[in-house]
C-alpha cells in the first residue's frame, strides 16, 4: 500500500510509529502549510531531516549550536564550500576542533528539532518514498524513534488542549484588573518574560509570537500559563493593525498628551 | 487601557523588591529556582527567573508597571529586554554596602547605554547608621552633579513616592527642554 495521505487523518506521531514498527527505509515527505519537510529513515531509525531550503549543512548546524564561531563558519563557506559534510566532519575531527561525538550529537539535536516542529503540523499531504535515501554528501545518524514518539504523543495531547483553550491567535491580551491578581508562585522563563513585556491590548498573540520568535505551540503554551495564573486575560485587539508589535515608551505620539500622561502619573503617585 | 513602564534596577539585595512592594497594588515576589521537572518540554535543565513586578493603576485609562531586574549578574542579559519601552529607570544602591557601589555604577552605565531615558539613583537604607553619606556616595559612584541622587528607605512608602516623583519630574523636564 502506498504510504500517503493527509495529516488531518494521520498524525506525524502515528507515521513515526509505523515507520519504527515496520523498520522502514526511505524518506517521508510532508508538504505543510508553508514548508515541505523531508525526513529519511534507515531500518526504522531516523537518519536525516531537512525543511525546505533551510541550511542543514554540517557547518550551519554546528554554527547554530555555537560549536563554530561566525568567523570559522564564514571561512568554511568561503574556502570549503565544495567539500561534503563527511569530508568537513573528518577535517574538523582531525584538526582537533570537535570530536565525532560532538558532531553526531549536534546533528541528532538538529534533526530532533525538525521533528519537534513537525509535531505542530496538523494539515498537509505526506507520502513515503521507499527509494529515496539521505543525500550522499550529508552525514546520517541512527536515532531511535521511541522517545520521539512518546514526546510527540504528549505534545499532541497538549496541542489539542491548547487549541481548545486558545482557539485564536488574533486575540489580544491585557493584564487582569481583578483585585488580588498577582505573580505569587509564578516563575517565568526569560522567553515568558519577553512575551509579558509585549502584552498590550494593541498587540495580538500572533504579533507577539512573531516578535518573540515563538511558534504556534510555544506561544499558546506561554499564554496558557499566564491565563492559568490569572495574570492576563484575552481581549479584542484595540486600535489600528500593525505588522509588528512595538514596545513604545508612550502609548501616544502626541507630545501634549505625553505630558498630560506624565502629569497624571505625578498626581497619582502623590495621592498614594 | 494605556500602559507605561519603569524599571527598578541595581545590585543584588539593594532593595528593589521592597521598593516596588511599598507602592504596588499587587503582591510582589522575588525568588529564583532551577527547574528540571518531568513536565518540562525540553530535556535540558532550564532556569526560571522570577522578577519583581508591580502595578499602580492611575485611572481607568492608564496603568504604570514597575519591573524589577534580577539582581544577580548572570541574568544581566535580561536588562536589555526589560529596558525596551521604559519611561525611565531607578538604580537602587545599598548605602550600607560600599562593596556594591562599583557594580551599581556598571549597571547604571549599562542601562543608560540601552536607553538614554531619565533616571534617578536611589541611595537606599539611609536610615541605617552604617549608611554612607549621600555626597560621599556621589563621589564614589562618579555621578555628575546633574544626576539626581536621592536618599531612600525602600520600606517606607513616602520615601519611595519621592523617588518615583523625582523620576517623573525629570521625565517632564526633559520633555519641556526638548520643546525649546
Amino acid at each position: 500500500m502506498a504510504l500517503r495521505g493527509n495529516l488531518r487523518d494521520f498524525t506525524i506521531t502515528q507515521l513515526l510509529n509505523l515507520i519504527n514498527l515496520a523498520n522502514k527505509t526511505g524518506t517521508l515527505v510532508v508538504e505543510g502549510p508553508s514548508e515541505t519537510a523531508k525526513v529519511a529513515f534507515r531500518n526504522g531509525k531516523l537518519a536525516y531531516a531537512q525543511i525546505d531550503q533551510e541550511d542543514s549543512s554540517l557547518a550551519s548546524v554546528l554554527h547554530r549550536a555555537k560549536k563554530l564561531s561566525s568567523g570559522q563558519y564564514q571561512s568554511i563557506q568561503q574556502r570549503a564550500a565544495h567539500i561534503s559534510d563527511k569530508e568537513l566532519g573528518l577535517l574538523l575531527i582531525n584538526a582537533g576542533y570537535l570530536s565525532q561525538e560532538d558532531i553526531l550529537t549536534n546533528l541528532q539535536q538538529h534533526f530532533t528539532d525538525i521533528i519537534q516542529r513537525l509535531f505542530t503540523w496538523v494539515e498537509g499531504f505526506f507520502h513515503f518514498d521507499n527509494d529515496s535515501l539521505p543525500p550522499d554528501d550529508r552525514i546520517s545518524v541512527r536515532l531511535n524513534l521511541e522517545n520521539l514518539i512518546i514526546e510527540g504523543a504528549r505534545q499532541m495531547r497538549e496541542w489539542e488542549q491548547l487549541q481548545d483553550e486558545i482557539p485564536s491567535l488574533d486575540m489580544a491580551l491585557k493584564f487582569t484588573d481583578r483585585p488580588g491578581a498577582n505573580l505569587r508562585n509564578v516563575n517565568l522563563s526569560v522567553e515568558e518574560w519577553r512575551v509579558v513585556s509585549y502584552i498590550n491590548p494593541r498587540n495580538t498573540i500572533r504579533q507577539i509570537a512573531r516578535a518573540t520568535k515563538r511558534n504556534d505551540l510555544e506561544i499558546r503554551r506561554i499564554v496558557y500559563g499566564l491565563l492559568q495564573a490569572g495574570l492576563v486575560e484575552t481581549t479584542r485587539r484595540e486600535g489600528a493593525s500593525s505588522s509588528a508589535p512595538t514596545v513604545r515608551v508612550f502609548p501616544t505620539e502626541d507630545k501634549e498628551k505625553q505630558k498630560s500622561l506624565v502629569n497624571r502619573l505625578i498626581d497619582r503617585i502623590r495621592s498614594l | 487601557m494605556q500602559t507605561v513602564k519603569m524599571v527598578v534596577t541595581g545590585p543584588f539585595s539593594a532593595g528593589k523588591t521592597e521598593f516596588i512592594r511599598s507602592v504596588s497594588e499587587i503582591d510582589v515576589v522575588s525568588t529564583e529556582r532551577k527547574i528540571s521537572s518531568a513536565s518540562e518540554k525540553s530535556v535540558k535543565e532550564a532556569t526560571t527567573v522570577a522578577m519583581d513586578f508591580g502595578r499602580i493603576t492611575v485611572d481607568e485609562d492608564l496603568v504604570l508597571y514597575l519591573f524589577g531586574t534580577p539582581g544577580q549578574r548572570r541574568f544581566d542579559f535580561m536588562w536589555e529586554i526589560l529596558s525596551e519601552g521604559m519611561l525611565g529607570f531607578i538604580v537602587m544602591v545599598d548605602s550600607t554596602r560600599p562593596e556594591t557601589f562599583r557594580e551599581a555604577r556598571s549597571i547604571l552605565e549599562t542601562f543608560h547605554a540601552y536607553a538614554p531615558t531619565p533616571y534617578v539613583v536611589s541611595a537606599n537604607k539611609q536610615d541605617m547608621k552604617e549608611a554612607w553619606d549621600i555626597e560621599d556616595m556621589r563621589h564614589v559612584l562618579r555621578l555628575d552633579s546633574k544626576v539626581k541622587l536621592v536618599s531612600c528607605v525602600a520600606t517606607d512608602r513616602d520615601s519611595v513616592k519621592t523617588i518615583l516623583l523625582e523620576l517623573l519630574y525629570s521625565i517632564l523636564s526633559e520633555m519641556e527642554n526638548g520643546e525649546k
